[in-house]
């Protein structure tokens, strides 16, 4: 049988080594993306939607560690492979953009250098041959002027403009897979809106897949196929864009539709908000992460972690139940 | 507009505002070789009891504004009057007893929140500075009911700040704005570092707080849905500039300035049914230096419906019928007469 799926994570949990202990930041994760599709990761702070990008690339460096679970990209297990093995991934089939284009960027490195660098260090090109790929990149991105800017430092461009400048350079090896962390989070809002708009017209261009990681549905609702929405470590609930909004079956989901002011509903009333804290990592409740703040939970919520089961064609939801 | 028209009830009044700052060069920095106009020529009064709203992007000016109303900053020109008196030179000893009736919660509760300190001293340090912690068994009633107010539990007065989570931190920074019983609150991003689900509870806490203690908010945000949940009106600045003022409703339903029209539609709406049959009206480049701002109307080298002389003349912020304000030759020409 052949498989659709680009990237499947099978099982993935993830821990780091914290004054307090070994913590776990990710649990029992699966995930799948599909060539040409946006895969929305949604969650608030410290939900392990960072951590699981980043153990995609193995980055979680010395602190963190992967317990278990298979991470399956075209075929083969990116946990199995070597230091070298994963380098060649690297950068050249799947790309990462993340959300500070200021502190991402090497200041003391031209942008040309720091562009045209992947595609001679990945497809072992001529400096000249790869200066140029890296001018075609910064045209692709609409950097105006892009010819004479390849001398230029980080820090002549603006915030926006650098953010261009990330995702030329993730796009400089035509990768497969593109992880991009909050992209936008550092943004103005209508620069926002052009580089989300650049980044999926030209994901949709080459076909490859786009993993977005955000905390913001309103990007998720533009811009996404499919979601998964994670809490505590989890992802509690994920089904393709349009049937999340209008039928969101996990209380957490329900509880951050109702909790954001939307611009179409009315002004000035009392939001419904979820209730309490975000949970502690170090010290998760035995059963459901969120049963502390659930107006649903029940004695079995508090003692059994619910698992992550299909409801609805596409639709998954890690809950109990509740009527 | 009549300027100096006082406004019976009217809690803050700032007119024609401008707050510009050197650029200076060589050694020590003594030759001044441009200037940026931060804010350049700003006027609203805020009504006792209302939420005002100043939105934009970065460097239109709206933190400027705000801190000049705290008189953090000295503006270059104009006048800002608070409850009828004019506070634009005051030195700071005559800005003491002001600065009890107006307040700031700040943006980042990681930062602004002394990590040495007890919450509890936190919030009641505005009390001791002003002289108002009569004594002991007073100022811990004041803290007490201070916590209370914004929903922090008693048992948390001897924490540190590390112990709590974003959401706790803003509302202990609320406490301390609220312990002198300020009328105005100035806020600035009060709640964009917060993640979704606290947001909500912290935007509930000031809807609450304005209800029950008559508070007027001069609120400043770029999360459009946030403005527009909270405010009673709203501003909208670019490069310095007010671009348009109005109810909020009027703001929202029927935007009339191009660059508000394109803020609007650049923010995404949490629901894909919309957004799948949404116009994107997506606006080319990026906001220019304040340094050297585009001549004429500042917004006309990105403006879908700049005219041949937006990039001459700057156009002036003119009322229709409504009250609505705008700032745009598109409308000037036929309501100017």
């Amino acid at each position: 049988m052949s498989n659709p799926n680009l990237l499947e994570v099978e099982d993935l949990s993830v821990s780091f080594r914290t004054d307090r202990g070994w913590v776990r930041a990710v649990d029992s994760v699966n995930l799948h993306v599909a060539p040409g599709e946006t895969l929305a990761i949604v969650g608030e702070s410290g939900s392990g939607k960072s951590v699981t990008a980043l153990s995609i690339l193995r980055l979680l460096g010395d602190s963190g560690q992967v317990d278990r679970g298979r991470i399956l990209f075209d075929g083969s297990d990116l946990l199995e492979l070597d230091d070298a093995g994963i380098r060649k991934i690297r950068g050249d089939r799947i790309a990462m953009i993340f959300q500070e284009p200021m502190s991402s960027l090497n200041p003391v490195l031209t942008i040309g250098k720091q562009v045209a660098e992947p595609i001679q260090l990945h497809r072992g090109l001529p400096w000249s041959v790869a200066l140029e790929h890296a001018t075609e990149l910064l045209k692709k991105v609409a950097i105006p002027d892009a010819e004479h800017r390849l001398g230029d430092y980080p820090h002549l461009f603006s915030g926006g403009m650098r953010q261009r400048v990330m995702i030329a350079m993730a796009l400089a090896c035509d990768p497969r897979l593109i992880i991009a962390d909050e992209p936008t989070t550092a943004l103005d809002v209508t620069v926002q809106a052009q580089i989300l708009a650049l980044l999926k017209d030209l994901t949709r261009e080459t076909n490859s897949a786009l993993i977005l990681i955000t905390h913001d549905l309103g990007v998720v609702a533009r811009y996404a196929d499919r979601v998964a929405v994670m809490y505590g470590g989890r992802i509690v609930e994920s089904a393709p864009a349009g049937e999340l909004y209008s039928n969101p079956q996990h209380p957490y989901t329900r509880g951050l539709m109702n909790s954001i002011p939307g611009l179409d509903g009315s002004p000035q009333s009392r939001l419904i908000t979820i209730e309490g804290q975000p949970p502690d990592l170090a010290n998760l409740p035995p059963g459901c992460a969120f049963a502390p703040r659930c107006p649903h939970a029940s004695n079995v919520c508090h003692d059994q972690k619910p698992a992550l089961e299909q409801i609805a064609e596409h639709h998954l939801r890690a809950c109990h139940g509740y009527e | 507009m009549a300027m100096n028209e006082i406004e019976s009830d009217s809690l803050l009044q700032v007119e024609d505002l401008k707050v510009h700052f050197p650029v200076t060069e060589g050694v020590l920095g003594r030759k001044q070789v441009a200037t940026v106009k931060a804010v350049d020529g700003v006027s609203f009064s805020l009504r006792s009891g209302e939420t005002f709203s100043l939105v934009g992007e970065s460097g239109c000016g709206k933190s400027t504004t705000a801190l000049s109303v705290m008189r953090m900053l000295t503006p270059t020109a104009g006048r800002i009057a608070f409850a009828g008196e004019d506070i634009t030179r005051h030195t700071p000893a005559m800005m003491r007893p002001i600065r009890r009736q107006i307040q700031m919660v700040y943006q980042d509760p990681f930062s602004s929140l002394n990590p040495r300190m007890k919450i509890a001293d936190i919030i009641g340090e505005p009390l001791v500075v002003h002289g108002m912690a009569r004594d002991k068994t007073f100022y811990r009633k004041q803290v007490a009911e201070l916590m209370d107010l914004v929903g922090l539990l008693p048992n948390m007065a001897d924490r540190y700040p590390h112990e709590f989570s974003g959401g706790q931190r803003q509302r202990v920074g609320i406490a301390r704005a609220l312990a002198l019983r300020p009328r105005l609150i100035v806020c600035d991003e009060p709640v964009s570092a917060l993640d979704v689900s606290i947001q909500a509870q912290i935007i509930n806490l000031f809807m609450d707080l304005q209800q029950e203690l008559g508070l007027t908010y001069l609120f400043i945000a770029h999360d459009i849905s946030v403005v527009r949940h909270m405010s009673d009106r709203v501003a909208v600045m670019y490069l310095g500039k007010i671009v348009e003022m109005a109810d909020r409703d009027a703001l929202f339903d029927s935007p009339r300035h191009p660059y508000t029209q394109a803020l609007l539609s650049a923010v995404p709406v949490a629901d894909p049914a919309i957004e799948s049959h949404r116009p994107q009206q997506l606006i080319v480049g990026e906001v220019p230096s304040v340094r050297n701002p585009p001549s004429g109307c500042r917004f006309h080298p990105r403006c879908v419906q700049a005219m041949a002389h937006c990039s001459q003349t700057a156009p002036e912020l003119e009322a229709n019928q409504q009250g609505h304000l705008t700032s745009c030759h598109l409308y000037a020409s036929v309501e100017g007469q």
